[in-house]
């Protein structure tokens, strides 16, 4: 597990799309906090990573697109599967690269509050709460992009299904809108950003925290099967 | 040390293999042998836990594929039809990463690989970019690769594909050379290939197996004629009047012409009678002498094409 990390983790930096990601992701963010810092407050942090967590939609599938649809693409995938490594490590380790990616974009972004911390009196309680909400948010996103990635050997096709899939799970709380009772109490129960919300407003809950980790293990899970799957499979 | 027993691969209504059977012992270089799209591919994805079968059982080194995976993929180096290559490490790079892969240990690894990189020749290239290679070298890193944990068993996937004629030769010293520590399979459609390094050979096509044996006794077993080439002084057109009469002469073609009267001939006789006698006997009346007579024993070539092509007769 740890050889597929560091290999693909590796892998990332030595092309442009790391660099290009976390770069375009900066840019943006400076733009939003150019415009926070005309409010004349420092405490518009928890809107700007809420900010942040909208534009990981399309950020995390351009990180993940690669992930598997590559392997399969080059036929280093046997490579991997005929190893004696289990399927399970290395899905993982190609999760946890993608998601080193995804905490490095979060690191760089730290330059914002620290900028506040030094110039301001910005609630330093309320920013951590955001970024573990936003961390965990990522998780969750990564796990879906890898699973898109495993459906495909097209790294195109991989980043629109990734980005479909994210965009129908940050729609839930709109589609739970149409329905009532039942229905609308379990798409709710679904929406993470609702569990988000809570982050954003400072309250960290642990059934939060374990929703968000559960939700992200189930994709993973997901994937894992898609693989085992493609090797059983007679057609 | 490879025993398949009754595998078949079903895609859908297509059986890619069908009921095929072998066994590989310790030590042997085997030849798996079929035109394109017979099975091979499939057999060896079996074999080395990248597909599942439908049904049937593979044994490697006494592990059941199905049930003990792990071992068996710890026994095996695979180098697939494409090369399994991270472009974008060097090969020192992607030989780290297939140590680590394999979990070698790290005192192990250090002479482990330079060994290896002596033995397929990329040490001068160890620290290019895998995707800066030339063919032969990408061929080459993937047989390192395979080499990576000194596994017992070897399975090559048409290991010369797309290399130029001096690196095909190379390769098969190379694997000629492995054969001495190793169990290997090789799949090919070059039948010199085969016939050049693998001790035994296993035919198939259309997932089926036609043939086992040693190239040696394939050729002696499956010729059901034997075959000459004379070179006969004398007009063409009488000397292949007397030798198209000969008992058991069933074909007969002139070859060439070396000189004014002196051609030479292909004849195929009956294996049972001895033509040979016959031919010296009756030219010798006429007062055309032989020249030269000699016996052409039947190349794997044409027994993989009589095997193949006799199925695909039964088929119809």
């Amino acid at each position: 597990m740890l050889a597929i990390l560091k290999r693909d983790f590796r892998s990332y930096f030595n092309s442009p799309i790391a660099y290009v990601v976390i770069g375009l992701f900066t840019f943006l963010l400076s733009l939003f906090f150019n415009d926070g810092l005309g409010t004349g407050t420092s405490d518009f942090m928890g809107d700007i990573v809420g900010t942040m967590s909208f534009l990981l939609m399309f950020f995390v599938p351009i990180i993940t697109m690669r992930t598997i649809a590559e392997d399969k693409k080059n036929g280093t995938e046997v490579l991997l599967l005929t190893s004696p490594a289990k399927i399970g490590e290395i899905v993982m380790g190609k999760y946890l690269a993608a998601f080193s990616v995804f905490l490095v974009m979060t690191a760089v972004s730290f330059i914002f509050p620290i900028i506040l911390i030094i110039f301001g009196k910005p609630d330093v309680a309320l920013i951590a709460s955001a970024y573990l909400g936003f961390i965990l948010y990522g998780a969750v996103y990564v796990a879906v992009g890898v699973f898109a990635s495993s459906l495909t050997e097209n790294q195109i096709v991989a980043a629109v299904i990734g980005f479909v899939g994210l965009f129908a799970l940050s729609a839930i709380d709109f589609l739970a809108s149409f329905f009532s009772g039942f229905v609308a109490k379990a798409l709710t129960w679904l929406s993470l950003a609702a569990k988000y919300e809570d982050f954003g407003n400072g309250i960290i809950d642990l059934t939060n925290i374990i929703f968000m980790i559960s939700f992200a293990a189930v994709f993973i899970f997901l994937t894992i099967r898609v693989i085992e799957h493609k090797r059983w499979s007679q057609g | 040390m490879i025993e398949i027993s009754n595998l078949t691969k079903e895609y859908g209504k297509i059986k890619a293999l069908d009921n095929v059977s072998f066994t590989v012992e310790k030590g042997e270089i085997l030849g798996f042998l079929g035109p394109n799209g017979a099975g091979k591919s499939t057999t060896m994805n079996i074999l080395t836990g990248f597909i599942s079968s439908t049904s049937g059982t593979v044994k490697v080194a006494g592990y059941d594929v199905l049930e003990n995976p792990n071992e068996v993929k710890k026994h095996i180096g695979y180098l697939p039809e494409l090369p399994p290559l991270y472009l974008d490490m060097t090969v020192n790079e992607y030989l780290d990463f297939c140590a680590n892969l394999k979990s070698v240990p790290a005192k192990e690894w250090k002479n482990q690989k330079k060994d290896i990189m002596e033995l397929v020749k990329i040490t001068h290239v160890s620290h290019r970019l895998i995707k800066n290679l030339s063919k032969g070298y990408k061929q080459r890193v993937g047989l390192a690769q395979a080499l990576v944990g000194t596994p017992e068993v070897l399975i090559l996937d048409e290991p010369t594909v797309g290399l130029d004629p001096k690196q095909i030769i190379e390769i098969r010293k190379l694997i000629k050379a492995l054969g001495k520590n190793h169990t290997i399979i090789l799949s090919s459609h070059i039948l010199p290939e085969v016939s050049a390094v693998c001790d035994r050979v296993v035919i198939i096509n259309k997932g089926k197996i036609a043939a086992i044996d040693t190239p040696d006794n394939l050729s002696k077993k499956l010729a059901d004629f034997s075959r000459f080439t004379v070179t006969v002084a004398g007009p063409e057109n009488k000397v292949k009047d007397i030798l198209s009469h000969l008992y058991g002469v069933k074909y007969l073609e002139t070859s060439g012409k070396l000189k004014d009267d002196e051609y030479s001939y292909i004849v195929e006789a009956d294996k049972e009678v001895d033509v040979r006698r016959q031919m010296f006997n009756q030219l010798a009346q006429h007062g055309y002498p032989i020249l030269e007579l000699k016996s052409m024993s039947l190349s794997l070539e044409d027994i993989f094409l009589q095997l193949t092509t006799t199925e695909e007769k039964e088929a119809k």
